[in-house]
């Protein structure tokens, strides 16, 4: 029985993310059409719903070119490692309340905070292996940029994690802080999601410029516009993926959805309240009702801001890379050491046990 | 570049406002992003409204574009009452085509009202720029522009419409 509930909880963690993901490439190309005033993709199936498996299928039918004069191994292995990182990091999301004793997350690993954190880094090898074996001077100067701005904005990445790990210990004295991301996300049930605050009205400036934050930053550590300076197609042929073909490429294309969907996950798991939702969900129930309800809750979280992604890559134009490098370090890398600092400090005078 | 060109200097000015900001304004610069937050609303509402208008575009085969009246599209011979060709083959519209698409040759008239009639009529639709000099300057208004627009062809000689081409259209 456990084992039957194991591989259903990978089921859903992987339908999540493989269902998503072309729904993700299809939803891009729409919104930017309507967006744009055109119709966008129409002619497979049904309103062009099909239009994404043509899209996989005809990259799966292209010849993988291996070009002289790279090194193979990585070259073949960079797509490999990005795209298993997402997939990888999906274990510890609780994307439900429990049912009866089994908790909805593939692992409940204690340190799920610090594990999503690693994980979301690995992503980022594939890019700059896959960059660097290309042979290629725009590749490596793409795949040098993706992980110069992962370093920059990991710092504020990690900075605003530590706000929700502090928020999580904030209500109860008595209760230690946690990096669990179930127990995350069941204090936001229980007390109020992280992005008002979490339990305390004076945290709500602390939790809506911790959003913020930590919005921008997952934008900007999965190369998205408007921080996609790694495949500036303006500056540098195609980026990292400039001598990518067929599968190759497909995998970068599918695997930065697939951190996105991670992203967004992660975003709504520590901030907006994971899969609770007021007077829809219930903590204490565990009946299998409750957890299919919490699931869709999650899921439409999850759906909302992938919409936003989407709608922010089409409304704002590229920033400039010595503008992203500045926003990252100078802007963003304060305002959250300040955020961080207001929070322990107002916690500690307000709620002292 | 001259360094007394206010232009240039405007430039640098912009420029170092923007990417280096120095110390005494590093606040300013920080202040931005809280400036900068409100435009971005600004700009996801206009994408939002755009989301929910509709497209502009039209879905070619089966929505077509209707040229206006006098568009100028395809040539077209015409015929007279009794199914002859108007054109009498005077090469003024040769003569007034600015790219020298139209290549006449010209044989007596079977019939007694006209001179000559042509025995050859191309027009290369390649080189032709439609710009309706040929229409204005025939005096019999026998060339006319019709507002066909799709020409698809996969070899340039297609591309080469002779008198029968010409007089179908």
């Amino acid at each position: 029985m456990t084992w039957l509930w194991f591989f259903a909880k990978i089921g859903v963690a992987l339908g999540i993310i493989f269902s998503l993901g072309p729904v993700c490439i299809m939803g891009d190309r729409k919104i930017s059409a309507w967006i744009q005033g055109r119709v966008g993709p129409n002619r497979v199936g049904p309103w062009g719903t099909f239009q994404p498996i043509a899209d996989i299928l005809k990259l799966m039918m292209k010849e993988v070119i291996v070009p002289d004069g790279v090194d193979k191994v990585l070259f073949l292995g960079g797509p490999l490692i990005v795209f298993i990182a997402p997939v990888f990091g999906y274990c510890v999301i609780p994307f439900g309340n429990q049912i009866g004793e089994e908790k909805l997350q593939v692992v409940n690993l204690d340190i799920g905070l610090l594990f999503i954190m690693s994980v979301l880094s690995v992503g980022v090898y594939g890019i700059t292996l896959g960059g660097w074996a290309s042979n290629n001077k725009f590749s490596l100067m793409g795949s040098l940029r993706a992980s110069a701005q992962l370093i920059s904005y990991e710092l504020t990445f990690g900075l605003t994690m530590l706000l929700v790990v502090m928020m999580s210990a904030s209500a109860d004295p008595l209760k230690s802080a946690s990096v669990d991301l179930s127990k995350i996300v069941l204090h936001q049930a229980e007390y109020g999601w992280n992005i008002f605050g979490g339990a305390t009205w004076w945290g709500l400036p602390s939790g809506l410029i911790g959003f913020v934050l930590l919005f921008t930053c997952a934008m900007a550590e999965n190369n998205r516009l408007p921080f996609d300076m790694a495949e500036c197609e303006a500056e540098l042929v195609g980026g990292y993926h400039t001598e990518y073909s067929g599968m190759g490429f497909a995998m970068y294309m599918f695997s930065e959805y697939c951190s996105m969907i991670l992203s967004a996950s992660l975003i709504v798991t520590l901030f907006l309240g994971g899969w609770s939702f007021p007077y829809l969900t219930d903590p204490a129930d565990h009946s299998f009702l409750a957890g299919v309800i919490s699931i869709g809750v999650f899921f439409t979280k999850i759906c909302i801001i992938l919409f936003l992604y989407i709608q922010l890559r089409w409304t704002l134009p590229r920033f400039r890379y010595d503008q992203v490098m500045s926003l990252g370090w100078k802007t963003f890398l304060p305002l959250a050491l300040v955020n961080i600092g207001y929070m322990a400090v107002i916690g500690v005078f307000l709620e002292k046990p | 570049m001259d360094a007394h060109n206010p232009h240039a200097d405007a430039h640098k000015d912009a420029h170092a406002l923007v990417a280096h900001a120095p110390p005494g304004l590093s606040w300013l610069a920080r202040a931005s992003i809280a400036a900068y937050l409100p435009s971005i609303a600004a700009g996801m509402a206009k994408t939002l409204e755009w989301m929910f208008r509709p497209a502009v575009t039209l879905r070619y085969p089966e929505q077509q574009y209707k040229p206006r009246k006098g568009y100028r599209g395809e040539h077209r011979l015409k015929k007279d009452e009794q199914g002859r060709p108007k054109c009498v083959a005077c090469f003024m519209c040769a003569t007034a085509c600015p790219a020298e698409c139209i290549t006449i040759v010209a044989e007596p008239a079977p019939w007694p009202d006209r001179d000559k009639v042509p025995a050859k009529f191309e027009i290369d639709m390649l080189k032709c720029i439609y710009c309706g000099m040929c229409e204005e300057a025939c005096p019999c208004d026998a060339i006319e522009l019709t507002e066909t627009f799709t020409q698809i062809a996969t070899t340039r000689k297609e591309k080469i419409y002779d008198k029968e081409r010409l007089l179908k259209n």
